[in-house]
């Protein structure tokens, strides 16, 4: 009885599994959640217990600009995903390459803001709790952004090259769940930062 | 080459030596650089378990020279600076390097195989997530050598494993022992929530044909409650170390008390891992338990869909009472009411599980092998480390008993006599399928009755000196306390049971060269790991298998009375 093949079983009946890469994802994005949701809360809990300025009042802005850049990428990755669904090859890469665009507008945003705290406010991650806190809570979701976008530059490459093609439509969604997340928590840190704690 | 002008069979039919030309030392070299390349699931399963019962060895000892320590008052064994390395080294090494992986060493193993799969979901990202975690133990054991610690004196972390805010920030612990600490349970901790998301992909989407949702086996439906517990509780401590590290290199304040951080919020975010985290421990030595006493039994589990709801149960209720034990840090009596009620009905899905455990033994024909040795021992153990559990919930007790020696042998019944029992329990029982030779009974027998009487010396008695006050991590005490004789014997029991650890490995090495032979199915069991050989080829099975019930082997060895037939 090296081996039993369980064959006496019969079931004919169609068998379908859930697709591992999303449930990945899934698990993936549960994981980050809870991540983020430790700063945040951190965040919170820090607001008003500075005991030196600069204040969120005193010196941040609203990023108007980069969130619309980040939030309308959400539906041009969305586009990209139906492109490669149909086989529209074409298509997929210019919308994958709008969404890519928008990351990094984000992201330029992101260090302008930055370089306006640093250089006139002289807020830094060393200069008190609000800037520890700033700083960790917005580099930590910038650090997703560009992870993101590295491995949406890779799919980029590789669909120019003609590596990734119509059947790989799957994966593009799952590397594109990741996304929607990145920006879903954007608008959780949106909230906090600029909205709740200014 | 030119391959193609070649007669392809010709090697084989000419009788050529196809054994490979490389020496002696080489064959060794190619079976090393096998084990580090692989990615099959059965080989990561086992390197995981041999690498967490090395750091077994290397904590019992430090347990021991604890122990040694605390054996004559005002002692002088060991320097006040080494014995808080010990007992930070003692537990972060039990946590991390020993609980954690011998657990996903045994799911890593176990999951697939059960649920008739030939390999994890991601193959690749479980070889990843078993190195990142070998690194983190290396790591951890370096700062012996490249690491200073409190007040900058000797080497190796010394701030006690739940390592409380501010005495981890720069000003009071300079040198690198905090980062070795901090920056090694990083690493475990991306390696673990690597294999949570594996095991989770692996239990839900790679699944044999006929295995629904309710036949999966309940070890397979705990390592996914694991899994989840594991993502939403390990991560946490991945961002209380990634704001530890930003304190100590880039100057951070979250910690930082002088500039309005707060020690408290570490505690919150070290206990929001730290309680789940002993349901991260003790849900897999409850899947042993499901699937052992069972098999031992003759029966089948008793309640199998109240045992997922409790499990599932577990785990969610776990999440919302960390803060019991920050009693004795002071909460507004809401608070202390809160995490004492929640407390108290995560009794509620684990006397669920007892019961039904109670059950499926009741009426069986129950064969007394050492795993159902172990189990048994369990049994009672958990029960007791439950009851002492529900006392320490009370906040008005708590503020009473709250880190004394009390304590220490609570969380001590849980961790020994609840999960190592059941992590012996199932070595003996699948040793067999990962060898295919069984592990000597008599041995087995010896080490089962001196780990019983240790535990019972050891622990039992160690409730005593926390009731009459003496707290945890002291250096040492004073003659007239009136603790020495409780400490000797506490003392003498922790030597037992290092006696018996050591009787264990010498079983396990033996064994392997002298074992009896297993065959495929040496308990008569159920599951699908026992349908294929002993151990299992590197595909698992020859032809996927298909299943009718929660029992396959049992449909196949009674076709006259299926389970299919009832379920």
């Amino acid at each position: 009885m090296a081996t039993v093949p369980l064959q006496h079983a019969t079931n004919e009946a169609e068998w379908r599994l859930p697709s591992r890469g999303m449930v990945a994802m899934a698990s993936l994005i549960t994981a980050e959640s809870s991540i983020f949701t430790i700063f945040v809360v951190a965040y919170l809990y820090y607001l008003g217990r500075d005991v030196s300025g600069p204040t969120p009042k005193e010196v941040l802005e609203i990023p108007y600009f980069g969130t619309v850049c980040l939030l309308s990428s959400s539906g041009f990755i969305m586009l990209a995903e139906r492109a490669i669904e149909h086989g529209k090859m074409a298509a997929f890469k210019l919308w994958w390459s709008v969404t890519l665009l928008l990351g990094a507008i984000f992201l330029v945003d992101t260090g302008m803001e930055w370089r306006k705290l640093i250089e006139q406010d002289h807020l830094t991650i060393h200069t008190n709790l609000f800037g520890t806190c700033f700083y960790s809570l917005v580099g930590l979701h910038a650090s997703h952004v560009i992870v993101g976008m590295l491995m949406m530059l890779i799919t980029l490459v590789f669909a120019l090259t003609g590596h990734v093609r119509a059947e790989h439509s799957y994966r593009v969604k799952v590397l594109a769940l990741y996304w929607h997340f990145v920006d879903a928590v954007w608008v959780v840190v949106f909230t906090v930062v600029y909205v709740v704690g200014r | 080459m030119g391959t193609d002008s070649m007669p392809a069979p010709q090697g084989i039919e000419t009788g050529l030596d196809r054994t490979p030309a490389a020496s002696r030392t080489g064959t060794y070299l190619e079976l090393i650089h096998s084990w580090i390349v692989t990615v099959d699931h059965k080989r990561l399963g086992i390197l995981y378990i041999c690498y967490a019962l090395v750091f077994l060895l290397v904590a019992g000892a430090e347990a021991l020279l604890i122990r040694i320590q605390l054996f004559y008052p005002d002692n002088h064994f060991v320097s006040p600076y080494t014995y808080n390395r010990l007992f930070t080294m003692h537990g972060t090494t039990m946590v991390f390097l020993v609980g954690m992986p011998i657990l996903f060493g045994f799911g890593n193993y176990l999951v697939p195989l059960m649920i008739g799969a030939r390999d994890m979901a991601f193959p690749r990202l479980n070889a990843f997530s078993f190195w990142i975690s070998a690194f983190a133990g290396l790591l951890l054991y370096y700062s012996f050598i490249g690491g200073v610690g409190l007040y900058g004196t000797g080497s190796a972390p010394d701030v006690a494993w739940f390592a409380y805010a501010p005495l981890t920030e720069r000003a009071f612990s300079p040198g690198h022992a905090v980062d070795y600490w901090a920056v090694a349970i990083l690493a475990s901790g991306i390696g673990s929530i690597g294999t949570a998301i594996n095991i989770i992909a692996t239990v839900f989407c790679m699944r044999c044909r006929g295995m629904t949702l309710s036949r999966i086996p309940l070890l397979g439906w705990l390592y996914a409650t694991v899994s989840f517990l594991v993502l939403v509780a390990v991560s946490p401590l991945t961002a209380a170390q990634a704001m530890l590290l930003i304190d100590r290199y880039l100057g951070g304040h979250f910690f930082d008390t002088q500039m309005g951080g707060s020690a408290i919020l570490w505690a919150h975010f070290f206990w929001i891992f730290g309680h789940p985290e002993v349901y991260v421990l003790v849900l897999p030595a409850f899947a042993f338990a499901n699937e052992i006493i069972p098999v031992f039994s003759r029966k089948a589990i008793f309640g199998y869909p109240a045992m997922v709801a409790a499990s599932v149960g577990i785990g969610f209720i776990s999440l919302g009472v960390w803060a019991h034990h920050m009693f004795t840090i002071g909460m507004t009596s809401f608070g202390n009411a809160f995490f004492t009620l929640s407390t108290m009905l995560v009794s509620i899905p684990t006397g669920i599980k007892t019961f039904n455990w109670l059950a499926t033994l009741w009426g069986g024909k129950i064969r007394f092998a050492t795993p159902m040795l172990f189990s048994i021992a369990f049994l009672f153990q958990w029960v007791i480390a439950g009851l002492t559990g529900i006392m320490l919930s009370v906040s008005a007790w708590n503020w009473q008993l709250h880190n004394s020696y009390f304590v220490v042998a609570h969380f001590h019944y849980v961790l020994v006599g609840a999960i190592v029992f059941m992590i012996f329990a199932a070595i003996y029982y699948w040793y067999p399928k990962m060898t295919g030779r069984m592990l000597d009974e008599r041995l087995g027998k010896w080490h089962f009755w001196l780990m019983v009487i240790g535990f019972h010396v050891t622990f039992d008695v160690m409730h005593f000196p926390g009731l009459l006050g003496m707290p945890r991590q002291i250096f040492t005490y004073e003659p007239d306390r009136g603790w020495t004789l409780l400490n000797q014997i506490v003392s003498v029991g922790g030597f037992i049971q290092g006696i018996a650890v050591l009787i264990l490995v010498y079983n396990l090495v033996h064994s392997y060269f002298r074992g009896v032979e297993a065959g495929p199915d040496p308990w008569d069991a159920w599951t699908l790991e026992w349908s294929t050989t002993s151990p299992p080829p590197a595909y698992n099975f020859v032809v996927d298998p298909v299943v009718a019930s929660r029992r396959p082997l049992w449909d196949l060895k009674h076709p006259e009375d299926p389970d299919s037939a009832f379920e």
